[in-house]
């Protein structure tokens, strides 16, 4: 059996919907942004899968880095917003803290 | 003041007006000078007019012309003739004399002189106005502080009689307004050639256009110009509004009510209808005639039948204006002059009547024709008075009341010989009632009751003894008045029935 | 004299009994004696200016003769109207009648009135009479003859209600008005008609257009009638007279002035100034209404004992003579009738007067033996009865005896006997009752000891009228009697000629200008040798003046026989009057009662004047109340109900209206913002505020997006 592109995107999928249901289920901000970086690479995945197999260039892997190097900034800024919040609301669970609906 | 004269007298009374409702409530006698100062401004104009008035052309006076809403060729377009002139006249006089007739009202007073101000504007304006617009203006102006003046300072049933006066007006207005706006849609301005309000252009024939070219259309106009007009003279049967606001009305505004607006029927008629729509007239005369002798004898036999004084001069009013509208029918100089005289003359007699009936009220507290008896002996000045003004309206002759009663039935005769006849029997009815009313209030034993009655005060008399002399004067010398309207009016008999 | 000064002069007569009102009445309080003196002596002047004019016209001696001056009184280019004076024969006569009573009226109620409390008041208005009496007398013009007849209207009012507390007072001043102005109507109909015609107020442009050019038809007729009608009412003919006996509630004075010598007159005079504008059978009308009157008249006086109201009915009596004269064709008898009659019946008033004064009670049962007592009065009354008793020598037998000739004349004429036949069974009941008032009132014993012992004779001021009047009444009718026809110089027929001549616009008025002075000339002076008024006058004055000149010889010879026999049946039905009274009340071999007992029907009948009265009562009256009280129902319960009943309607149609409105229209409102309202409640669910949510939303509409696009 030879590795295809099928079997790429169905690991991609998979991660995807791991990602999402992680992302539409946790309470807890740590978990949430997990989620998150599983949908990226879900789609960092993609990215490569394509790249290797349809493409054949290098604009695919680029991207991919790319997206790496955002998701790092992205978990930094993230996570120092999930501090602040343990911080003055004492937790990390999304849904007590909606001041704003208030 | 000389250039905008007919301005001036229009809205000195609102500025006056204004001045009142500014003034803290407190100063009432403060509050009644003001309103007398304001309205002896259009009287002492009302004697220049009087003075400068040219009296050999039948062409508009002292004009004022300004574009007022341009989009619609509204104008102020103010102006006078020899119909307007005795009017303007009578409705100035009326006005300051009411004034020093309502001294002694005593509730809220800033608000009853405002709007009586507020309404001598309104007729001032609506006897000067030339512009059809500007004309419905004032006269839906006027009808709101009448309303008021009968619905708040009246009698018992001053609700109901505010609101009956108030909706048969408004009735009239609306059939007014209908006409209005089918003149302007189809009266072409001469010079601009686009829609007007121009009473003088809607006057000319030839302006005329669209749908004035069809007669059914025009009889339709007519109807409802007439039947609007009807309301406000108050042709039978149309008249009820006229003894129920009469009763409830304080006696000011029984004059006024009877002196002036009475009078903006037929001013209406001869200002508007007439001129407008000749053909039509002309077509009307028959069955004019038969209304004002209908006015005539049912109003005298009504009044006959009444035990309240005020009534019984209300009816006479309805009886009077009969001969107003059988003058008008006649459609020849001795009718049309004679009739005009005849608004003029019965406004000065019938607010000789109300103030006398107001005098009697202030002091027994009612009216009742059967309640009085031997005053005579009581107060013999006020009877004098009072029997002049009655006599006065009975016709008597060196009384002027007699010259324009003569003159419409020697107008009338001519053209409607046996409705004539059947009119000329109000001179019977009409001695009946007044004479009647005479003897049972006047004449015969005294009432012990009013043993005390104190006799006609310097102020009443200052109300009456003015207009005694004008209804005297006019009768012996009526030129003087026929001198202002005859060549208008001569003018208009000319275009009307060529 | 010249035009101007005579114009003058009788403008001056006519203004200043209108000084007198205007003075007394504003100022009568404050003058000394409340101003009587005044009133009295203005009319002494216009009294003496009257007779100025009357001299000239004695001078001129032509009835024809006319001073016509005027002003434009009314101008509206076609439509004018003048106001004029008029002063000729006829004129001057009438002025010295009213003058002379009214200034003799002046002095005799300075006595009578003495004491009341609107003595000032009583001087004023009998100025202000006497202004609008002489104002009808000069006017040039139906339209001003019209406005002074309803002015002294007003004064007559005013005088029959002086003493207005008097519950009959009043209602009688209100009765005398109204009837009169039903009256007035149809005088306003007549003039109405003649203006629509000729265009004219003024009589003799009148006279010459209607000549030159007559209505047709009935019109003529109806307006003749018309104006006829005003004398009916003026002059108290029947049917029309039931005010004046009601007018004696008056004082004393005013029934001798207005409603004896003058006011009443009025209708005459109208008439016989207006002659030319009555046809024949407009004539025939007013010689019948005359004849009737004067018998219904003089029936009634027999049988009242108010010995004012016995005077009432003779003075309507003689008004019937005067004005049947006009109606069968001798018109300035009936002229001279009303001259004479004046003056005594003024006497018999004032005399009245007098005795009412003395003994406080105007019933004749209660009075009896006065002549001791009041000599001047009685001996002045008994002139005026013979006078109008038609004795010989006494004015009022050369007067009624022209008027009966006339009749005759008529009757043999035109076969119209009943005229005669009435007026000579009134003359002789004129007699009787008349003597049976002197004999009542001052002959036999007293029946009131009371009365009689307090009764006195007046004081000069009410004497002195009195014997004025006595000689007037014996000299009136002129020294010799009429004989020499000093009466024509001033009242003769219309010259039809000469009047269309004179008028303006008259065909060939230029040419025939000068003619008249000289053909009138020829035309009077035979005239005058002629005597008896009753031939001069008889000449039918009625516009039918082709048929007058055809028979004339005849009816010369006819006015000639008839003139001989009115005068012997005259004297005569006078003589029996008299003698059947001396012997009821004098003798008493008549005894009234029985006689009366006799004939209890006509006693009834007689007592109750013919029930005139009642007779309106129940109809004219009953029905005019009814129907006044029919249209006011109407109009409250009919207009005033469909009114309101709009109103009514117009409030239920509202509230159906309001209900609809907040049902349907409110409903489809409100409808509307439910709907929204639940949208939005439902849609605010979805926005939870849960990021979470959003996202798992974003991601199935994403979903559901692939599947709708897949699906496409």
């Amino acid at each position: 059996m030879t590795v295809g592109l099928e079997h790429y995107l169905t690991v991609s999928a998979l991660l995807f919907g791991l990602g999402l249901y992680a992302v539409l289920t946790r309470r807890n901000a740590v978990a949430l942004l997990m989620g998150v970086e599983l949908i990226l690479n879900a789609a960092n995945l993609n990215f490569v899968a394509f790249a290797r197999f349809v493409d054949g260039g290098v604009e695919g892997h680029i991207v991919a880095a790319f997206v790496i190097v955002l998701a790092a900034a992205e978990a930094a800024v993230a996570l120092a917003i999930v501090l602040a919040m343990f911080r003055n609301f004492g937790t990390v669970n999304v849904d007590t803290v909606n001041r704003l609906k208030r | 003041m000389a250039d905008h004269l007919l301005s001036w007298m229009t809205f000195a009374p609102v500025i006056g007006a204004a001045v009142i409702a500014g003034l803290p409530g407190r100063y009432k006698d403060f509050t009644k000078w003001i309103a007398a100062a304001a309205t002896a401004v259009p009287l002492l104009l009302a004697v220049q007019l009087f003075l400068q008035f040219d009296r050999t052309t039948a062409n508009m006076q002292f004009t004022e012309h300004y574009t007022w809403i341009k989009s619609f060729n509204i104008e102020y377009f103010l102006g006078v003739d020899g119909l307007s002139v005795p009017m303007v006249l009578l409705t100035a006089l009326l006005s300051f004399l009411c004034i020093i007739a309502s001294w002694r009202i005593e509730k809220a007073v800033k608000g009853y002189f405002s709007l009586f101000l507020l309404l001598e504007a309104g007729m001032m304006g609506v006897f000067c106005a030339l512009d059809f617009f500007l004309f419905y203006v004032f006269w839906e102006v006027m009808l709101l502080p009448m309303y008021f003046l009968i619905g708040i300072w009246g009698g018992p049933r001053k609700e109901y009689a505010a609101i009956k006066f108030f909706l048969y007006t408004l009735a009239g207005s609306v059939l007014m307004l209908l006409a209005m706006i089918a003149f302007y849609y189809n009266v072409k301005d001469p010079v601009t050639g686009g829609h007007t309000f121009n009473m003088l252009h809607m006057m000319d024939q030839a302006n005329h256009g669209g749908i004035l070219a069809l007669s059914n259309v025009r009889f339709v106009i007519w109807m409802g110009l007439f039947i609007g007009f009807a309301i406000k003279v108050p042709v039978f049967p149309f008249h009820t509004w006229l003894p129920d606001a009469h009763v409830e009305a304080p006696t000011a505004v029984s004059v006024i009510l009877a002196g002036v607006l009475l009078k903006m029927g037929t001013y209406g008629l001869l200002r508007i209808s007439y001129p407008m729509l000749p053909d039509q007239a002309v077509g009307f005369m028959v069955p004019m005639a038969i209304l004002g002798a209908v006015n005539i004898l049912y109003g005298a036999f009504c009044a006959m039948a009444q035990t309240d004084m005020k009534k019984l001069v209300a009816y006479s009013s309805v009886s009077h204006m009969g001969y107003v509208l059988l003058g008008m029918s006649a459609m020849n100089e001795a009718g049309i002059n004679g009739a005009v005289l005849q608004m003029f003359n019965h406004g000065t007699i019938t607010a000789m009547m109300f103030l006398c009936v107001g005098v009697i009220y202030d002091r027994a507290h009612h009216r009742d024709i059967n309640g009085f008896g031997g005053l005579g002996l009581q107060l013999p000045v006020y009877t004098s008075v009072f029997s002049f003004a009655l006599f006065a309206a009975v016709g008597l002759p060196g009384l002027s009341g007699f010259v324009s009663e003569a003159m419409v039935f020697i107008g009338a005769f001519p053209t409607h010989r046996t409705i004539t006849i059947v009119s000329a029997l109000g001179i019977v009815v009409g001695a009946a009632y007044v004479l009647w009313m005479l003897q049972r209030v006047f004449l015969g034993e005294k009432n012990a009751k009013y043993d005390s009655l104190p006799e006609i005060s310097a102020r009443e008399l200052c109300t009456l003894v003015p207009i005694g002399i004008i209804v005297l004067v006019l009768g012996v010398y009526p030129m003087p008045v026929l001198d202002l309207m005859k060549v208008s009016l001569n003018h208009l008999i000319k275009v009307v029935a060529g | 004299m010249s035009e101007h000064a005579i114009l003058l002069t009788a403008l001056a007569i006519l203004l200043l009994p209108l000084l007198s009102y205007a003075v007394l009445f504003f100022l009568g309080k404050k003058l000394p004696r409340q101003g009587d003196w005044l009133g009295t002596g203005l009319l002494g002047v216009a009294w003496l200016l009257s007779l100025r004019i009357f001299a000239r016209f004695w001078a001129v001696g032509d009835p024809g003769l006319r001073i016509e001056g005027g002003v434009r009184w009314l101008d509206l280019g076609r439509f004018t109207a003048d106001a004029g004076i008029l002063v000729d024969g006829m004129t001057a006569v009438m002025l010295v009648v009213v003058t002379t009573v009214s200034f003799l009226v002046h002095l005799f109620s300075i006595g009578y009135m003495h004491g009341d409390r609107r003595y000032e008041r009583f001087f004023a208005f009998l100025g202000f009479f006497t202004f609008s009496m002489l104002g009808i007398v000069l006017s040039n013009s139906l339209l001003f003859l019209y406005v002074f007849w309803e002015l002294v209207g007003l004064a007559s009012y005013l005088l029959i209600g002086f003493f207005f507390h008097k519950p009959s007072a009043a209602a009688a001043n209100k009765k005398a008005f109204l009837t009169n102005r039903v009256g007035d109507f149809g005088f306003f109909l007549g003039i109405l008609i003649f203006f629509t015609a000729y265009g004219t107020f003024n009589y003799f442009e009148l006279f010459a257009a209607a000549h030159l050019d007559p209505l047709s038809g009935g019109l003529l007729t109806l307006a003749g009638v018309g104006l006829f009608m005003g004398c009916v009412g003026k002059s108290a003919q029947a049917p029309l007279h039931i005010w004046l006996p009601d007018a004696m509630e008056g004082p004393t004075p005013v029934s001798a002035l207005i409603h004896a010598a003058t006011m009443v007159a009025a209708g005459v005079y109208m008439v016989a100034r207006l002659l030319p504008l009555f046809d024949p059978n407009a004539l025939l009308v007013v010689a019948y209404v005359g004849a009737i009157t004067a018998f219904l008249g003089a029936t009634i006086a027999v049988v009242k004992t108010d010995i004012k109201k016995s005077l009432a009915y003779s003075t309507i009596s003689q008004l019937g003579y005067m004005v049947m004269a006009m109606g069968v064709g001798v018109a300035s008898a009936g002229m001279f009738h009303l001259w004479t009659h004046a003056f005594f019946k003024a006497l018999l008033f004032l005399g009245s007067g007098s005795v009412i004064h003395a003994v406080h009670t105007q019933e004749m049962p209660l009075m009896g033996g006065l002549r001791r007592k009041m000599p001047i009065t009685f001996w002045t009354f008994l002139i005026a009865t013979l006078a109008i008793s038609g004795v010989p020598f006494f004015s009022g037998f050369y007067s009624k005896d022209a008027i009966l000739a006339g009749a005759l004349a008529f009757g043999m004429t035109k076969t119209h006997y009943v005229p005669f036949l009435l007026a000579l069974i009134a003359a002789g009941l004129t007699a009787f009752y008349m003597f049976r008032m002197v004999f009542l009132t001052f002959m036999g014993k007293p029946r009131d000891e009371e009365r009689h012992h307090h009764a006195h004779e007046s004081p000069w001021t009410m004497t002195a009228p009195l014997v004025t009047l006595a000689v007037l009444a014996v000299v009136s009718s002129g020294w010799r009697g009429p004989s020499e026809g000093w009466f024509s110089r001033f009242v003769a027929p219309y010259d039809m000629a000469r009047i269309v001549a004179q008028a303006p616009g008259a065909p060939h008025a230029d040419e025939v200008h000068a003619v008249p002075a000289a053909a009138h000339d020829e035309h009077a002076l035979p005239q005058e040798p002629h005597g008896e008024p009753a031939h001069v006058e008889a000449t039918h004055e009625a516009p039918a003046h082709g048929e007058a000149a055809h028979g004339d010889a005849h009816d010369a010879h006819v006015r000639h026989q008839a003139h001989l026999t009115a005068m012997v049946l005259s004297i005569l039905v006078a003589g029996l009057g008299i003698l059947v009274s001396w012997l009821t009340y004098v003798r008493g071999r008549i005894s009234a009662p029985a006689v009366l007992a006799r004939l209890p029907r006509v006693h009834h009948v007689l007592q109750n004047m013919y029930f005139f009265d009642e007779f309106y009562a129940a109809t004219v009256y009953r029905f005019t109340l009814w129907f006044s009280w029919l249209n006011g129902a109407f109009d409250r319960l009919v207009i005033d109900g469909i009114v309101n009943g709009m109103g009514y309607l117009t409030r239920v149609l509202s509230w159906f209206a309001g209900l609809a409105d907040r049902y349907v229209v409110d409903g489809l409102v409100n409808g509307v913002g439910a709907v929204i309202q639940g949208a939005g409640e439902g849609f605010r669910r979805v926005q939870t505020g849960r990021v979470q949510s959003y996202l798992a939303y974003a991601c199935f509409s994403v979903l559901l997006l692939v599947f709708v696009f897949r699906a496409l």
